[in-house]
């Protein structure tokens, strides 16, 4: 079984909301991201997005751009990606990991070389922004290999297209908040209620909300009807310009404590 | 073999493996939206009645056929004919298309349209139109193109428009891409995108392309009246590629035409300073589409370098990548050098100054026309005229204006 599957069982079992916060791998530093995954799961991470850093990031803001190109600077690519999550793996065997990214790095590592290499290392699932259903067959590869591709739904998503969206998800689905990009401040928390309860009802997949989960308090008001929420550029910012490894863990730690905090005062 | 080139793209937006729509989910039902109304707007003679009539009387065609005589001699063989989409309005071939969207736009009822620009060609043909059809218009633009390009950044905002600078990645057409990707996604609601080139993804190669092959349909038509035959061969310059899909397209289907492609070869093919995705790149997947990419082994998109702005983009339209994979059309680089000593050719014999991007398609003209005997033809677009160019060339060769 997908260690993302086992994730959202127990989460189910347990009534806990879950918590998935989003890091570019290598940002702050490259020597900060294992260390910092460990962190985030003190502070009571469920699953982590790794995302994979790439030079046009057409459908993220500023602030996870900015993030891509520190980490771009610093070298990073899919083989220090790959080490990282071997690493964390070596101590924490439970904790499910996500690469999120963009197509044209899988395509060009190979995908059949990419979903070997991900698995090996203990990847668990991808998320790749550009690869809506139409070009599903573009990553089968990556499925086939075990690998569970997490798909988007939007608020533009129209009925038919949700249908088989939802017909096809895997691992969790991914419900984008709003129209736009990543980090933007736009979250009505009642129109996505309505909208995760429609795609609830026409799944089985759970549904994690993400854009625009910034805190607490809007963590707790997605968490009320949502599996699990997604947090991005809230915490790329707030690791920004860590002194080292030490102060980026603390930074981690302080930012998502809270909002754990805030999920399960609300489950009983 | 394929049998007829103009059954493409598919259903899909698929060039045989090139196209697509590789797109985050917000931009699906938006672009789904745009394809219903664009196929149906186009198979309406009204709206094609609007379009050529905002063509001939606003734009100014047909651009003329010239036949650069004296040039042709200089080179001594076969004979240069030149496609002049430098006389239109605006001076380039880029307003074939900023008419055609504009007009899809005020279709769909969208007021706000946003551009990307590299150059600046198609940005001004964008704020063009808008001041023509008293649209509001936000035109992205790389920061160091701003500085390259400072001439058409102040006709932008004479023609009403907000030109932002893009400070992100390698600061040019590929940031300001992505930065109007971005802007559409966020504002898509009242926004149209008006794409330059025949990237992105689907519909925007089909229809970039639908707006400009009206230069290639047109040059069959006069090529049959004053020549009495097809050309032997169609050279263009090919950066994101409009122009030259615009020229070849109606000819794919006539075998006996050869077509060439010149691509930005920058410093040289081996020095890694060009833009010549096709003939240097691999396939890959940027801006929503698979196509040929300029890229590193980890798959980031790589900086190009080309003396012109406008043919400075790592990537290229999805039917030129399936156009060389079938063996239809050839692409091949040509230096900044090549390009520059061609525009001085063409100035000095014909009193023609080109632009920059349509330098390098000249140069491609005189290098096969010594290949060729006299009597062969060969057509160039000259896509775009060369005062905008004036300041980068002075530059280049230590001269203060």
């Amino acid at each position: 079984m997908n260690r993302i599957d086992e994730r959202f069982a127990e989460l189910a079992a347990t009534g806990r909301t879950g918590l998935i916060p989003f890091v570019t791998a290598g940002d702050p530093l490259p020597e900060a991201t294992v260390d910092l995954m460990h962190a985030l799961v003190a502070a009571g991470a469920d699953l982590i997005e790794l995302g994979v850093p790439f030079s046009d990031p057409m459908a993220d803001g500023p602030v996870i751009q900015h993030a891509s190109e520190r980490a771009l600077a610093r070298g990073v690519g899919l083989k220090q990606i790959f080490g990282w999550v071997r690493d964390f793996r070596a101590s924490d065997a439970n904790t499910p990991v996500v690469l999120m990214g963009y197509m044209n790095p899988v395509e060009i590592h190979g995908a059949d070389r990419f979903a070997r290499e991900a698995i090996d290392a203990g990847v668990d699932g991808v998320l790749l922004v550009d690869c809506p259903i139409e070009e599903f067959a573009s990553a089968a590869v990556l499925r086939d290999a075990g690998l569970r591709q997490i798909l988007l739904a939007a608020p533009t998503t129209a009925g038919v297209r949700l249908g088989r969206i939802c017909e096809a998800a895997q691992g969790f689905l991914y419900y984008v908040s709003f129209a736009g990009i990543t980090g933007a401040d736009r979250l009505s928390a009642d129109s996505v209620r309505e909208r995760v309860a429609t795609i609830k009802g026409s799944t089985k997949t759970p549904v994690a909300v993400g854009f625009g989960v910034r805190d607490a308090a809007s963590a707790a008001a997605i968490g009320a009807f949502a599996d699990a929420v997604v947090i991005g550029s809230t915490l790329v910012d707030r690791l920004a310009g860590s002194a080292g490894t030490a102060d980026a863990c603390t930074r981690a730690r302080d930012f998502l404590s809270p909002i754990r905090a805030a999920l399960d005062a609300r489950a009983r | 073999m394929i049998e007829d080139y103009f059954v493409y793209p598919d259903a899909r937006g698929r060039f045989g493996d090139y196209g697509g729509s590789y797109v985050a989910e917000t931009l699906i039902e938006p672009l789904a939206e745009l394809t219903r109304a664009y196929h149906s707007l186009r198979a309406d003679p009204a709206f094609i009645a609007e379009f050529e009539r905002d063509l001939k009387y606003y734009v100014g065609r047909p651009s003329p056929i010239y036949h650069a005589e004296r040039l042709s001699k200089k080179v001594g063989g076969a004979q240069i004919l030149l496609k002049r989409e430098d006389l239109n309005h605006t001076g380039a071939h880029k307003i074939n298309n900023t008419i055609g969207q504009a007009l899809v736009a005020r279709h769909m009822g969208k007021r706000r349209i946003i551009a990307e620009t590299g150059a600046g060609q198609h940005g001004v043909a964008t704020a063009t139109v808008c001041a023509r059809f008293g649209l509001d218009c936000v035109v992205y633009m790389g920061a160091v193109d701003i500085e390259r390009q400072a001439i058409n950044v102040y006709r932008m905002k004479l023609l009403g428009a907000k030109v932002v600078p893009v400070t992100s990645g390698s600061k040019t057409l590929k940031d300001a891409l992505n930065e109007a990707m971005r802007d559409w996604v966020t504002n898509v609601a009242d926004t149209f995108y008006i794409i330059g080139t025949v990237a992105g993804p689907h519909p925007y190669p089909e229809m970039v392309r639908d707006f400009n092959s009206v230069v290639g349909r047109e040059a069959r038509v006069q090529m049959q009246e004053q020549f009495g035959c097809l050309p032997d061969a169609l050279v263009a310059c090919v950066g994101g590629g409009s122009n030259a899909i615009g020229l070849f397209h109606a000819f794919l289907n006539d075998r006996d035409v050869a077509i060439w492609g010149a691509e930005a070869g920058g410093l040289g093919l081996a020095s890694g300073h060009h833009a010549a995705s096709l003939t240097a790149g691999r396939p890959g997947i940027l801006h929503g589409n698979r196509t040929y990419v300029l890229c590193d082994d980890d798959g980031q998109i790589t900086e190009t370098h080309s003396v012109s702005a406008g043919l400075d983009y790592p990537g290229v339209g999805p039917e030129h990548a399936f156009l060389k994979d079938s063996g239809r059309a050839n692409y091949v680089g040509i230096t900044d050098d090549e390009a520059l000593a061609a525009f001085h050719e063409l100035a000095r014999s014909e009193g023609i100054l080109a632009a920059l991007e349509s330098s390098h398609a000249v140069a491609q003209a005189i290098k096969l026309a010594r290949e060729l005997p006299k009597d062969q033809l060969i057509l160039c677009n000259l896509s775009g005229r060369g005062d905008k160019d004036v300041h980068t060339i002075a530059a280049r060769e230590g001269i203060t204006l």
